[in-house]
Formats: structure tokens, sequence, C-alpha cells
């Protein structure tokens, strides 16, 4: 395998009226073709605005990449130009997001909508571009595919429009798909079938695909990596065996605890994690976690509070070293 | 003879004799209009489509099913902010149906609801201190203001809110917080049943084990009934004591939580158990999931036979011949509805 993906040292700001919101501070991870890798963490750890940068869709103003490098395929992504960047979302990468409804154009036919792509970049014309959507609309289970060209987003269920999302997303054959919350809005029946059939066509498609969810069962099933996320920095990251099985990061170790279990009677009260999720507009020093950390408090840790811990290889993880984590405790053999 | 029984739950036992609600042949249909001068009704929603069952006091009863199947509108026709169209709810050995004025409203102190969305059910422009209060106002509880002060007070520190915070404003406070103030309102007139339509839906995953560890302390302190109406399975699993499994406005199951997860006899449950996703790569890769296709018709026009042969795995000509199949009892306490379990 090789790289297809290398983030180093994103950093991402929005500067709002109620001051500055520190929403990516310090993010860096790979990825290999072909591979998945999982980012789950709580609503505004800074999952969309990472993977929003590394496309170029960061709204601007507010927002601004402060630094950083997008490595894909030897260019780095954030020096490229609005119409370079445009020609590679769609084509080398696509993306799908949790709500299908505000991603699709309610007045335009689900017809319309795939085939623009289709015109822009493969050079189809209109009998070519709308015969290869009627035929991923039914590569992706919507019956009747060729006669639903014409209907509106409206008409199809939020599981549907799923799909079509998901149809248009593997439309040119991208390397890399970055999914955000795709199955979030769905029921669990629904988010199953949209699972099944994502990877069912990753491994046809042999893309690489990043999966951000806040959902850690739904990881565990898809992802090979997984990356945990808090306060805009990566806490931990690893295989998803080693993540799960030999989760180290106090915060991972939080998580984990405090879900209940549909495989085992939940007879023991849930560990909980006292304290609420930080607020971004505080400028980041120490670790993001250190308020809420029983850890800290345990060892009567002092550094946690201003100096910010590297990302470093786990001691005496069970796998192959690329268990890392970002923690002043000196963590071994999962004791303190 | 009333007879102890030690629910899944070990932390309780239930007097399995003290049914505190009671719901009959319940339904709940929403008018379809059509027309512009002249409104008439082309049809109903039949959101809820006759359910039975009962909640014995003490007890945490869990209402599942996908989004859409009647699980909200059963939780407010119980408590009557729906009147409904059909059935009886009997609560504390009362007929609520047909109860109406001064009667109504004082059963209502008896029955209050948690919301999902913390944001959203609080009025923003109102102080904590007159949330938390209003029921009492609206009750004339305490004339005295010193004294309805000081029971807030205790409120909030009984839902974890530090009492210091009485003159703030909801959006001073986080999802979790706002939620332990609808949990602190809903208390303020002692109830002894509570619907708790989808309280941590909206909640951050480290949240929700907060807000669930403080309803189950709740619980066993102040003896509280719950109808926890929720998505997440797991999460049912944990804190309810029964499950009510519920499809197209009807109980498909229904029976004690581990019995049902570990040997589910409908195939909606079947396929909703396996769906949900368990947080463990091990458990993932060995999974058998029963993938059902299609979507939830329309509750505007249900199929006819069983509500659920659009999509059934299993169903046979009798699905489509015979009416909804009853829900009869396959071992002790655990109810199936479906023609291939009998
Ligand atoms: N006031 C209303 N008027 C008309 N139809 C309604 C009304 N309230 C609910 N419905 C319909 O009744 C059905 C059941 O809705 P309900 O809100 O009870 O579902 P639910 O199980 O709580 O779903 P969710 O999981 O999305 O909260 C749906 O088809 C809904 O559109
Ligand atoms: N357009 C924007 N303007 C201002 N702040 C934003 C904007 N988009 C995201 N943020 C902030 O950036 C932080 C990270 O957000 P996000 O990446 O969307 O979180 P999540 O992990 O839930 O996807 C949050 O504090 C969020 O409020
Ligand atoms: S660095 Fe300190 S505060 Fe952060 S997780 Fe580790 S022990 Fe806890
Ligand atoms: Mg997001
Ligand atoms: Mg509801």
């Amino acid at each position: 395998m090789s790289l297809l993906l290398d983030v180093k040292d994103l950093v991402v700001r929005f500067y709002t009226q109620e001051g500055t919101v520190y929403a990516v501070n310090g993010v860096s991870f790979e990825l290999e073709e072909g591979e998945t890798l999982g980012i789950v963490g709580e609503s505004g750890s800074g999952k969309s605005v990472s993977s929003l940068a590394l496309m170029g869709l960061i709204p601007s103003p507010p927002g601004k990449v402060e630094s950083g490098t997008v490595m894909f395929e030897g260019r780095d992504l954030l020096t490229l130009k609005p119409d370079q960047m445009r020609l590679i979302r769609g084509k080398e990468i696509a993306m799908i997001f949790q709500d299908p409804m505000t991603s699709l154009n309610p007045v335009l036919t689900i017809g319309t909508q795939i085939t623009e792509s289709l015109k822009l970049h493969e050079g189809m014309n209109t009998s070519q571009s709308r015969k290869r959507a009627a035929d991923l609309l039914d590569m992706v289970g919507i019956p009747d595919a060729y006669r639903r060209l014409d209907d509106y987003p409206h008409q199809f269920s939020g599981g549907m429009r799923q799909r079509v999302m998901i149809a248009m997303g593997l439309s040119c054959n991208p390397k890399l798909l970055i999914a955000d919350e795709p199955t979030t809005a769905l029921d669990v029946t629904i988010q199953a079938q949209i699972i099944e059939l994502v990877k069912q066509l990753k491994d046809e498609f042999n893309m690489a695909m990043i999966w951000i969810t806040h959902d850690l069962g739904v990881v565990a099933g898809i992802a090979d990596r997984i990356q945990v996320m808090y306060g805009g920095r990566i806490m931990e990251s690893g295989s998803s065996h080693e993540v799960f099985g030999d989760s180290r990061h106090p915060y991972t170790e939080g998580l984990l605890g405090s879900l209940p279990r549909l495989d085992s009677s939940g007879e023991e009260k849930l560990t909980q994690i006292e304290g609420s999720p930080p607020d971004m507009r505080n400028e980041p020093v120490g670790c993001p976690f250190a308020p809420r950390c029983d850890v800290r408090e345990e060892l009567g840790l002092e550094k946690c509070w201003d100096e910010r811990p590297p990302l470093e290889t786990v001691p005496a993880a069970s796998g192959d070293g690329a268990h890392v984590m970002s923690c002043w405790a000196d963590i071994r053999e999962g004791v303190a | 003879m009333s007879s102890q029984v030690m629910t899944a739950e070990k932390r309780k036992s239930l007097d399995e004799n003290d049914v505190i609600l009671e719901v009959t042949d319940l339904k709940k249909y929403f008018p379809i209009s059509a027309g512009i001068v002249f409104q008439r009704q082309v049809g109903a929603v039949r959101a809820v489509d006759g359910i039975s069952f009962h909640v014995v006091r003490g007890e945490t009863l869990g209402l599942v099913g996908e989004s859409g199947c009647g699980k909200s509108t059963t939780g407010r026709t119980i408590l009557q902010l729906y009147r409904p169209t059909e059935g009886s709810v009997r609560f504390e050995g009362q007929e609520l149906s047909t109860m109406a004025g001064n009667d109504l409203r004082q059963m209502r102190r008896r029955m209050q609801i948690i919301f999902q969305d913390p944001f959203a059910s609080l009025n923003p422009r109102m102080t904590v201190g007159s949330i938390v209060s209003e029921p009492l106002q609206i009750h004339k509880i305490y004339s005295n203001k010193k004294e309805r002060q000081q029971y807030v007070e205790q409120l909030m520190e009984k839902v974890g809110l530090n009492p210091y915070f009485i003159n703030r404003y909801p959006h001073e406070f986080s999802g979790g917080q706002r939620q332990r103030i609808g949990i602190a309102r809903a208390l303020a007139l002692e109830p002894s049943f509570i619907v708790a339509d989808e309280p941590i839906s909206a909640l951050d995953v480290s949240i929700q084990a907060q807000v669930v560890n403080l309803m189950e302390e709740l619980q066993d302190e102040l003896n509280l009934t719950y109808l926890f109406i929720a998505h997440d399975l797991s999460m049912v699993r944990h804190i309810c004591d029964r499950v009510a499994v519920m499809y197209l406005g009807k109980i498909v199951e229904l029976g004690p939580v581990d019995e049902v997860y570990d040997n589910p006899q409908h195939p909606y449950t079947q396929a909703l158990l396996s769906a949900v996703p368990v947080p463990d790569p091990q458990v993932e890769e060995n999974r058998q999931r029963i993938i059902i296709s299609g979507d939830l018709p329309s509750p505007a026009n249900p199929p006819t036979g069983c509500n659920f042969n659009t999509r059934c795995p299993v169903r046979f000509d009798l699905c489509f011949e015979e009416p909804d199949p009853p829900l009869i009892e396959v071992r002790p306490q655990h109810y199936v509805s479906c023609h291939r379990v009998t």
C-alpha cells in the first residue's frame, strides 16, 4: 500500500463576532490507499472542520486555515487555486454529508444533479450520462432507477436521498470518499442498509475512506483505523482493534466506559465523564481534556494545564507501533 | 396475591400487581384534510393503531421503533396532551380518556414529560428559577415566595445543578445542564410517572451517561415510574426493565429486556437488534446482520394484512390474507405479534 493522504499540523480558526473559535488545533494524520479511517468525537470536536479544510471548503470569512499541509498524490491541496480544487473535488475526492436534503438541490431533478458532475468530469453527453446515472442509482439499490431520474429530492425518503448522495459521490470513481455522519439522521435499519452498501462499493471501487461519526459502534464495524478527537485535537489513534481493545487515553477510556452495550445486560452503573465539552472560544493551552480528566486529578499532574502533550507512540502497546496518543500521564499496560 | 418479582435490573424489586398505568386498545388517528374553502377529511394518519400494555409502579418501560412509528404520539396520548381516538388509559386506577377540566388537571400533576431537545423545550426568556417553579405557580402550591424558592433550590441540587445559578437563563447552560433543568421542572409537582421522550438523543455521548445515571438515581430515591422512549437500543437495554417494540402504530413485541434482546421473536425486532452497531470490532467482525429492504410504509396508508408484510424477510401467504396477528404470550411475560410465531 502507498500513502494517499498526508495531513500535517492543520490549524483552522473562525473569527466570529463572539470571538475566535479555535476549531482545529494542530491535527496530523495519514491515510493509505484503500484504507478506512474512522474519525470519532463529540459534537464540536473539529471532525467536520478538519475534513472541510482538506477539501478546501472552509467558508472564509469567518474561517481561515492558519497553517498545515495536505499532501494528496504529491500535491499540497491547501496551495491549489479554487478551480484546480474544483477538479479534484468530485473527481478524485468525493464527500457525502449528514443531511442529504441540504446537499441536494431541491429544485433540480435527481437525474440532473447526477449527470451534471458526469458531464463536467467525464465529458459525457446527455444520453450517456443519463444511462450512467440510472446505472449508479440501480447500483445503490434504488428500484426503477431510470424512471426515478426525473423525480425531485422531496419525492425520496431520507434513506433513498442518502443513497443518491452516495451514487453521486461514486459517479467519477474517486480515490477517496469522505463521509461526514452520513447515517446519523437515519434509523438503524436504514443505517445498516447504507453501511452494508458502502462497504461493498468500497471494495468494488478500491477507494480509501474517511468515515466521521460520534457513534463508536458504527466505526467499530467499518474502520481499519480509528482517530479519537477532542477539543480540536487528536487524543488517540490506532488500529480499531487497539483503540477499542487496548485504549489508553483517559478520554477514550471514559467514552467507552460510558457506553452501554447491546450485547450484555445493563446491570452496572455507567461510568460517567464529569463536566461538559470545552468552549472552543478559549485559546487552547495544555491538554483540552484536563478539566474533565480523572487521571490528571489522581496523579496530581500540573503539566496538563499549561503544556500541550505531544502525539506519541503508546508505550507497551499491543500492536505495531502505529498506536499513538496525546497525554502526559505515563500510562503503561492500561494502568496509570 | 402480590408477588415480588426480581427484574433483569437487579437493583430493583417490583410488585407485579401494583399496576400504575393500563393502556387498552389505544388509538390515535390524525385527520388528513383537503379542500380550500370547505375542509373535508380525506383520510387519517394512524399514528397509534390499537395498542395495549401496562406499566408496574417503579419500573421503566422502554418504547422503541423507527422514526414515525408512533412512540411520541403514544406518550402524549397517555398524558392526554392528545385525546385518544379510541381506547382506554387507566392511571392510578382512574380512567383518563373521559376525564376533563379540573379532574384532569389534578391527575396531570402526577404525570410529567421530559422532552428530547433541551434547547427548544425551555423558554429562553425565563430564568431557571421561574422555569422550575412555573408548575408550582400554576397549581398554586407554596403561596410563600421564600418557601417556594427554597424548594426550587432543593430541586436544583437534586438534579445536580448549582442553586447559585437560579437567576440565569437557559442559553447560559450546556445541553446536559438544560436537560437537568427540564428534569427539575418535571419533578416539581412530585409526579409518580414520567414520560421521557428521547431525553438523551440530543446530548453529547459523554453527557448521556450523566443524565441516565441521574434518572436512575431519582427513580430509586423517589420510586418513579418511567416510560422511556428512545432510539438508542443499547441504552434501552441498560435503563429499562421491559421493552415494547413498535412498528407502524402497533406493538409487535413486548417483554423483559434481557429476554427480548437475547431471544427476539418478531422478525422486525430481530432485524432492528441486528442492525445496532456494537462498539467492539471483534464482535462486529462476526455479526450476522439481517438487512431489511425498503422504508417504513406511510401510516396514512398501512398495508393490509400484517403491517410488516412489505419488508418482512420471512413473510408467507397468511401475512397477506389475515388481519394483524394478535399479541400472544410465547414465554412468561414475553409477547409477540407474528403469524410465524405461534
Ligand atoms: N399532530 C400531528 N398531526 C398529524 N400527524 C401527526 C401528528 N403528530 C404525529 N403525526 C404522525 O403520526 C406518526 C407517528 O408520529 P410520532 O411523532 O408519534 O412518531 P415517533 O415514533 O415519536 O417518531 P420519532 O422517532 O421520529 O420521534 C407519524 O407519521 C407522524 O407524522
Ligand atoms: N462556519 C463556522 N463559523 C464559526 N464556527 C464554526 C463554523 N464551523 C464550525 N465552527 C466551530 O468549529 C468547531 C468545530 O466544529 P466541527 O468540526 O463542525 O465539529 P464536529 O466535530 O461536530 O464536526 C466548533 O466549535 C464549531 O462551533
Ligand atoms: S494530558 Fe493530562 S489531562 Fe490530558 S488526558 Fe492526559 S492526564 Fe488527562
Ligand atoms: Mg460535524
Ligand atoms: Mg418522537
